[in-house]
């Protein structure tokens, strides 16, 4: 039971008859780094601010830190960071008054818990009397993430931190979290960004208000070992049709310039496929075998619940 | 959305019955030292008229000044001794009207009211006769004589002003928090619900009683307008006025998501009606009774009254603890609801 830092059990939540969360289950241990990919609209929201306490699930039990969310709501809120996903600090205050108003709500100082944030805030620091509202994206969840952590939470929420933030600060982010994770902090976090999989401990896939797989990053992708095919051609969007409409393929997406395509069965000969693709009048065919990433796992999941 | 649609019908029928400078029932007492035929058919003509309803006989002048005190008594007609006799010899009487000018408009419509009955007896006096007679009317405007309309005006700018400060001003920046996201994050941390609301709505209790002095002070030092009351009770009064508002502020924040709702709610919801129906403009005492009855209900209304007779009567809490008592229920009300009606949850 200690063990566990959250522990969810059959939940589900609809907003008029549309489900969000669909009898989801899992467990969080302590001092892990846990990931919810999903695209938009998946119920990962929703999730996390059951999680905050700020929602009553219809059905199942959310336990966090061993209290109950409805139950023990007030205790929870003494504990935990909840940074949501929209920018919700004060925009009219500065970095600094917004970082003091959070440590004094919270029954705590700056100077207490500095040590604890000092990584992050630093980089903010020389910004510290600009008011919030005029803060980049990665500032100001920088500034966020900082104030969720000012009163040293047990768990840390985080839903979508890294939407809107330029690929230097996420990766900066994401550093950041590994640190806080190696201090002990418990810490949820959701992205639709698949390539952030890799910096966590576990992701849940989920997808439609369902968890579709829940595991360390590596395993999902050795679970679909299966190599695919990167395949371009001079028209990529009737390469895409005319992949999905060959007798041998699974699944084809677009990723980038190539298209992914997943096979039924490995192919034994890549001439058949080309052959295929020059019949349908494709020309500078090149087809390479690749690893599958992460998100190629995602989608397949995606496309078997379906 | 209902709002949108329901205000214009609401606001027609308020203009289209409430709007009239007729009067109707209006209550007046009347000193009588002649009583003799021609007084008391004159009093009859007045009572017979729709226009006004006796409240009481006053035998002493004495009584004048406390019955207007109480309120409801917006004239007292005053017969001269041998009023018919006078009448007969000098061919001329006097018959003296007093009103509470501190309703200037109402006063004005109901002096000129009586003094076109007194015309009209006197017409049908002289009917067959050769030599004229008249009906002097001594026309007193008690409580504001020069008919100031300032000293209307502003008692009700303070009302106004203080209902838009604090329950617009509370609602809307509640509101704003639901908005930006910032309650998220307020809910998720050890404050409680109370602690929440008090800090939004603390700086609007100085905020709306600066501006209520600030009036007061404007009031006295440009209009000369003077304050015969109680400057403590007046202030005390003030304050109960705001936080009243206040808390029906944050009743409308606990309803209302976004700022603009907040703010339409307060606007047409409240500002309209108070305008309407707390005898801002329009004298409450000709409305329909209904809308008289949701008149009631209007906390301004009380407000004007209470600040009104502080202002310009002079009167103390002994006459006003019934308005009084009204508000602090309406406050305790107010603030019962917004703590049933907060939510410690989004949703």
């Amino acid at each position: 039971m200690n063990k566990q830092s959250v522990i969810v059990k059959n939940l589900s939540k609809s907003y008029n008859n549309k489900v969000a969360l669909n009898n989801i289950s899992f467990e969080v241990k302590k001092g892990e780094l846990f990931g919810f990919i999903g695209p938009d609209g998946a119920g990962k929201t929703t999730l996390f601010r059951i999680l905050a306490t700020l929602l009553i699930p219809d059905e199942g039990s959310a336990i966090v830190e061993s209290f109950d969310v409805i139950r023990d709501y007030k205790s929870i809120r003494k504990i935990v960071g909840y940074m949501p996903g929209r920018f919700s600090l004060y925009q009219d205050l500065s970095v600094e008054e917004n970082l003091k108003f959070f440590a004094t709500i919270f029954g705590t100082t700056i100077k207490e818990n500095y040590e604890l944030i000092k990584d992050i805030y630093v980089q903010i620091e020389p910004f510290k009397n600009r008011i919030a509202g005029k803060l980049s994206g990665g500032m100001k969840q920088k500034l966020a993430l900082s104030c969720a952590l000012i009163h040293r939470p047990k768990v840390l929420f985080l839903d979508e931190p890294t939407t809107g933030v330029d690929a230097v600060s996420r990766k900066e982010f994401w550093e950041m979290l590994k640190k806080l994770n190696e201090k002990g902090i418990s810490i949820i976090v959701s992205t639709p960004y698949m390539d952030e999989a890799r910096s966590c401990n576990r992701v849940a896939l989920i997808n439609n208000g369902e968890i579709l797989s829940i595991d360390t990053p590596e395993n999902i992708i050795m679970q679909n070992d299966q190599d695919i095919l990167a395949v371009k051609t001079n028209d990529l969007y009737k390469l895409i049709l005319d992949l999905r409409s060959y007798e041998k393929t699974d699944t084809a997406f677009l990723f980038g310039e190539y298209v992914h395509l997943c096979p039924i069965k490995p192919f034994k000969d890549l001439v058949l496929l080309e052959e295929y693709l020059q019949s349908k009048q494709h020309h500078d065919i090149i087809i390479k075998k690749i690893k599958p990433g992460i998100e190629d796992c995602f989608m397949k999941l995606m496309k078997r619940s379906i | 959305m209902l709002i949108i649609i329901g205000m214009p019908i609401v606001q027609v029928l308020i203009f289209g019955f409430a709007i009239t400078n007729e009067i109707k029932d209006v209550q007046i007492a009347i000193i009588d030292n002649s009583k003799d035929e021609v007084s008391r058919e004159i009093t009859q003509k007045l009572l017979s008229s729709e226009y006004f309803l006796l409240n009481s006989n006053l035998s002493d002048y004495n009584e004048i000044e406390e019955s207007f005190r109480g309120g409801k008594i917006k004239e007292v007609i005053i017969f001269e001794n041998d009023f018919a006799f006078k009448l007969q010899r000098d061919k001329s009487a006097q018959v003296q009207i007093i009103a509470d000018a501190s309703d200037p408009n109402m006063a004005n419509i109901v002096v000129n009211y009586t003094a076109s009955i007194l015309k009209d007896y006197q017409r049908s006096y002289m009917a067959g006769k050769y030599i004229p007679v008249t009906i002097v009317p001594e026309i007193k405007m008690l409580y504001n004589e020069e008919l100031k309309s300032v000293f209307m005006f502003l008692p009700r700018a303070i009302t106004i002003l203080l209902m838009l400060i604090s329950a617009m001003m509370t609602s809307i920046s509640i509101a704003r928090e639901k908005e930006l996201g910032t309650m998220e994050v307020l809910l998720v941390s050890p404050l409680k619900p109370m602690q929440i609301i008090l800090g939004k709505v603390f700086p609007y209790i100085i905020l709306g009683f600066i501006n209520a002095v600030t009036i007061l002070l404007l009031g006295y030092y440009v209009f000369g307008m003077p304050v015969q009351g109680n400057m403590i009770l007046l202030l005390l009064e003030v304050l109960l006025f705001i936080i009243m508002a206040l808390s029906l502020g944050i009743l409308i924040s606990t309803i209302a998501k976004t700022q603009q709702t907040a703010m339409i709610i307060s606007l047409l919801g409240l500002m309209l009606p108070t305008i309407l129906l707390s005898g801002f403009i329009f004298p409450l005492e000709n409305m329909p009774i209904i809308l008289q009855l949701i008149a009631n209900l209007m906390p301004p209304k009380w407000f004007i009254i209470i600040i009104k007779a502080i202002m310009l009567k002079g009167i103390g809490i002994a006459f006003i603890w019934k308005e009084t008592l009204i508000l602090l229920g309406m406050t305790v009300i107010f603030i019962g609801l917004s703590v049933r009606n907060f939510k410690v949850r989004l949703e």
